[in-house]
């Protein structure tokens, strides 16, 4: 079985936002990780590696710096990995990234593409069912658990308040949950090996049945109007006081506001 | 693309059981502002099977006209046949405007049917208005008007940007449950309803669905609930929660959390606020052993009224509480209980 997995390098926003004079985020002062969703779905594709068998091939769209996650991705277990990267797809929105990674992949074998549902720094969710919809194979967003059936995929998929147990023919595009599993750590052996390994680069020439119209920042429907700093509500009161006084304190607060 | 040959604002009107979801109503009522602004109308899309008979539910809160895909293939939500019907529908009525919910069904049918009728979406926005593209007029570049504005937290809710989709059609966003506001419904308001059937022929990615397990909750949708009482990892044990379930007892409202409670296994994820979670707006929203993290603010800042209680004076939830109180909240929450319990009582 060949599984894709792709993977995007984020800043970590767990630990703030930096900015630069200008308004723009500073991604070169934030921490790069991979993003969580992704790492489960790479997690949940060497699982299936561990369990029936698997060339495990990991892709990223990126920065050359991006590499590294790549690295980070082999060093867990992976067994190849592919870096997108040229200028001109830069500033894509997710139609204009959901058809380059396409184009990539259509270079590729695969069975199975495992995707993180969001990623952290966009938040939008769309770049997986993208994908799958210009590769032209179904797709189960919201995995939390993925199992093999002869030539299917069975999944469950998850909702608000229920999950579908869904099968699918292979090949087929899944999208991960954080919650999907714990990822693994990269071993000292695995570390070694991965900078060992070549990483394949592609740029705008490499990519498969792809119009330049649709790629970068003029291939984005979506454009960007205004960006700014979220502007804040701003602190209320804070007071320190013993047990009683706080509660009295809570109390006259609800009774002013016609809560009680 | 003519552009100017799309015309109206259209919601997908997620029904999930024969039932409309309530994010189909906040999405009518947004609509309804903006076909004000476009002057023209709005139109709900409603798949499913069996699924007329909700039409006038959808007219009483907005929808001028219906259009309903009724088929067997589309009675349990699966991506391919309704983002066939979406597209379908879309291809067919060129609508300017679609709007869909940010749900686990609209997060998924939105991408893929925006991938098809090659178009941009813009996710989870918080703000849709209808203005200029670009804001600010720019010597020798066409500034477009009467364009959807989208407005969208980014970066874990670190920064917000304004999108346009000025050169294709059409407009689509996605809206998270509970930021839009349903109009007063309108009794016995008829709309327009028209049925399309577009075709259905299963293929691969038809996928079958073996099976659907529904989670067993007794408890309320935080999303309804007028008081929140939410508890973070502060809050130390899972045993320990019931201190607020006794205020938000005393209250009439719903325990909620952090997500490192989730986390945590303490409570079940239904009960999430945040950026992961739910977002709320409830009248009051007491933020128990909450730090405040910028992804847990990002959903409840709407709220009301902020209390939080929390020992650490420099937790970053005081920077959005209007009411914070620095203390031990295990000896604060069962006084405020019993001191609650008293006031009403004495009414």
């Amino acid at each position: 079985m060949k599984i894709v997995v792709c993977i995007k390098q984020v800043p970590d926003t767990k630990g703030g936002v930096k900015f630069n004079p200008d308004g723009t985020l500073d991604r070169g002062a934030m921490l790069a990780i991979m993003n969580p969703d992704d790492k489960a779905g790479l997690e949940a594709a060497l699982r299936l590696k561990d369990e029936y068998g698997a060339e495990v091939t990991v892709v990223t769209m990126g920065l050359p710096k991006a590499e590294e996650v790549l690295r980070e991705a082999m060093a867990m277990g992976a067994d190849n990995g592919i870096l997108v990267t040229d200028r001109v797809l830069g500033g894509a929105d997710t139609w204009a990234t959901s058809t380059t990674i396409a184009g990539a992949i259509r270079n590729l074998e695969y069975d199975l593409i495992i995707t993180g549902r969001q990623a952290i720094d966009g938040d939008t969710a769309q770049v997986g069912p993208q994908i799958s919809e210009h590769l032209d194979i179904p797709v189960i967003s919201y995995a939390q658990n993925i199992k093999i059936d002869g030539d299917s995929v069975v999944v469950e998929r998850q909702y608000e308040d229920r999950y579908h147990v869904v099968k699918a023919k292979m090949p087929c595009l899944i999208t991960a949950l954080s919650e999907l599993n714990e990822p693994r750590y990269m071993t000292p052996g695995g570390i070694f090996d991965a900078y060992q390994k070549e990483i394949t680069v592609w740029g705008r020439a490499d990519l498969k049945d792809v119009d330049d119209s649709n790629l970068g920042l003029k291939g984005s429907p979506t454009k960007i109007a205004k960006a700014s700093d979220k502007v804040r509500k701003g602190a209320g009161e804070k007071v320190t006081l013993d047990p009683d006084e706080s509660v009295s304190y809570i109390v006259d607060k609800l009774k002013v506001k016609h809560v009680i | 693309m003519n552009l100017e040959e799309y015309k109206g604002v259209y919601v997908f009107a997620q029904q999930v059981d024969n039932e409309i979801s309530s994010i189909a109503f906040e999405l009518l009522g947004k609509a309804k502002d903006l076909a004000k602004d476009l002057n023209t109308d709005v139109t709900a899309v409603l798949l499913g099977s069996d699924v007329k008979g909700l039409a006038d539910n959808l007219a009483e809160y907005g929808a001028d006209k219906v259009i309903v895909v009724d088929d067997p293939e589309l009675k349990v939500y699966r991506t391919e046949p309704y983002a066939h019907a979406l597209a379908e529908v879309i291809n067919k009525y060129k609508p300017e405007i679609v709007l869909v919910g940010a749900t686990a069904i609209g997060r998924d049918l939105g991408p893929r049917v925006s991938a098809r009728v090659a178009t941009g979406l813009t996710a989870d926005c918080t703000v849709l208005e209808i203005g200029d593209f670009p804001l600010q007029a720019i010597p020798g570049q066409e500034q477009k008007h009467n364009q959807l504005l989208m407005t969208r937290p980014a970066f874990g809710g670190n920064t917000i940007a304004t999108i346009a989709c000025p050169d294709n059609r059409p407009q689509m966003a996605t809206v998270r449950a509970g930021v839009m506001q349903k109009i007063q419904p309108i009794k016995g308001a008829k709309a327009v309803v028209e049925e399309f059937n577009p075709g259905f022929t299963p293929d691969n990615k038809y996928v079958e669905i073996l099976d659907v397990v529904k989670a067993v909750t007794d408890t309320v949708d935080i999303m309804d609930a007028k008081i929140l009482v939410s508890g973070g990892r502060g809050v130390g044990s899972p045993e320990n929660f019931k201190i607020l379930e006794d205020l938000a007892a005393v209250l009439g409202g719903t325990v909620s959390c952090s997500r490192a409670v989730v986390d945590a296994g303490w409570k079940p994820k239904d009960l999430q606020v945040g950026q992961t979670g739910k977002t709320v707006r409830p009248n009051v929203y007491f933020a128990i052993g909450i730090s405040g993290a910028i992804q847990h603010v990002a959903g409840m800042e709407e709220s009301d009224i902020i209390i939080a209680i929390n020992k650490d004076a420099d937790a970053p939830i005081f920077d959005v509480a209007d009411y914070g109180i620095v203390g031990d909240l295990n000896k604060i929450v069962p006084k405020l209980t019993e001191s609650l319990k008293a006031e009403i009582a004495a009414k």
